[in-house]
């Protein structure tokens, strides 16, 4: 890549004020460094990532609130987790949790447990509870 | 506290975290001959790890792996400490920023708050140097950032121990050693054999042999897995390759740097001229980034787009396939 070609696009970094640092060569064919502030492939990626993510959100928030899944399956997917991070943050195994996403066995849990997920998701219990509290 | 440590921007965590600390201990390494000394560069197509419900791709080795062969290569000795108990890292890591001493740390991106939101997700092989304290906040020069930041001590423990995939338990290393001079032509040379080695190694998901398999999957991910998951995973193959949570792009570009470098200290003309042929097929990867980015904008779900952008992977796999073997004969 020369020089010159370095992408200069709009991207999410903009708003971000920051910039990244790419390798191209001069006019010399030497390698030298250039900052770019975004490259438009790059921002469709990362948008369609988002994109993704939201609708999961979506999806989990809608499922919670016909009571086929606990406001955990929520959470998890707005911290953009999946089944084993989770697991790994509270400590328990995959199918433990697993379990917890069944709305009676979430609603037979300790306060204890409850207060592990609220920690992890960085809610209070009330929020846990009840995903209409959370803020977005 | 502050240390004396100068912040310079790199492409690529790893490597700028470890020119960063050898500029800080006296010898001017750049960000490319770590990544070629330490054979960063790689190709692999890993189908059971899955990242953001994709499978991995990564364009370069495992994590922490460049620094060990850098440090093995040049002679220089690191420490590494991982702990059980956040508070006993905290302990670690202010005792060595009493004693003057900047120290890499792997921490989680999910947490880093100076990054933009939509950077932050769950990668824990993130590189950073704490280079000193100010009451709470830490001084933190993270190399893919234009300027230094902060995090509070709170802030850095939840990076330090964040969970999943490369848990860092709040991993940090430091050279302990470093020889009065460092010699980098041997190194040189055995980065860049290791890196052939690498890439022309006989396994199916590795090196050469690794893009064309991945070639021939993104032939069939539309009829195998339907129109939105084949978008989704062509969309992860081209953000591992660019974007910052994976440590940023350009890999190629990288080599191709070091090989310019390269060849001025073996005094090794053909290096020059491989760092060329680099830099094209670098291109090339951009511009397979650049039509499988338009593929699923339009997300159109026909097989030609798909074949057509699986053709580019493996018109580069045969190119590599040259260039690694020329690049082979060019050090003997």
């Amino acid at each position: 890549m020369k020089k010159d070609d370095v992408p200069q696009d709009k991207g999410s970094l903009e708003s971000a004020d920051f910039k990244e640092l790419c390798y191209a060569v001069d006019e010399n064919g030497k390698y030298t460094t250039v900052n770019s502030s975004g490259w438009t492939p790059k921002t469709i990626a990362l948008d369609n990532a988002i994109e993704d993510i939201n609708e999961r959100v979506e999806n989990a928030k809608q499922r919670v609130l016909n009571n086929e899944t606990s406001p955990i399956e929520y959470y998890m997917e707005y911290h953009k987790m999946d089944l084993g991070i989770l697991a790994s943050y509270v400590g328990l195994w995959r199918w433990r949790v697993k379990r917890h996403f069944n709305p009676k066995v979430f609603n037979k849990l300790s306060q204890k447990k409850l207060q592990k997920y609220a920690d992890v998701f960085d809610v209070t219990i009330e929020q846990l509870k009840n995903i209409t509290l959370h803020g977005n | 506290m502050e240390i004396d440590f100068t912040h310079h921007q790199s492409a690529h965590c790893e490597n700028g975290v470890v020119s960063n600390l050898m500029k800080h201990h006296g010898f001017q390494v750049s960000e490319p001959m770590v990544f070629g000394i330490g054979s960063g560069l790689l190709f692999c197509y890993i189908p059971f790890l899955m990242v953001n419900h994709a499978p991995a791709i990564t364009y370069r080795v495992m994590p922490g792996f460049i620094f060990k062969r850098f440090a093995n290569r040049v002679g220089i000795k690191i420490k590494r400490e991982k702990f059980k108990q956040p508070s006993n890292a905290k302990k670690r890591l202010d005792e060595n920023l009493k004693k003057d001493n900047p120290v890499g740390l792997q921490v989680g991106v999910y947490n880093l708050v100076y990054f933009p939101d939509e950077y932050r997700f769950h990668f824990n092989a993130h590189n950073l140097v704490v280079y000193g304290k100010d009451k709470d906040n830490y001084l933190i020069s993270d190399p893919v950032m234009e300027h230094v930041t902060t995090l509070t001590s709170k802030e850095l423990e939840k990076v330090r121990f964040a969970k999943g995939a490369f848990a860092p338990k709040g991993h940090m290393y430091y050279p302990i050693y470093i020889p009065k001079e460092i010699t980098l032509e041997k190194a040189i040379v055995k980065g860049i054999k290791h890196t052939c080695r690498d890439m022309l190694a006989p396994i199916p998901i590795v090196g050469v042999k690794g893009i064309k398999m991945v070639s021939r999957l993104i032939r069939k991910w539309p009829n195998k897995k339907g129109n939105k998951v084949a978008n989704h995973y062509l969309g992860q193959i081209v953000r591992m390759q660019e974007e910052i949570g994976t440590g940023g792009g350009g890999f190629r570009y990288i080599f191709a740097a070091f090989l310019q470098e390269a060849s001025d200290i073996l005094n090794n003309p053909k290096l020059k001229e491989l760092s060329k042929e680099m830099t094209q097929i670098g291109d090339l990867w951009r511009d397979f980034a650049l039509d499988a980015s338009r593929l699923y904008k339009n997300r159109s779900g026909k097989t030609d787009g798909y074949n057509n952008i699986a053709d580019q992977l493996e018109i580069i796999a045969n190119k590599e396939e040259v260039f690694f073997k020329k690049l082979k004969k060019a050090i003997k």
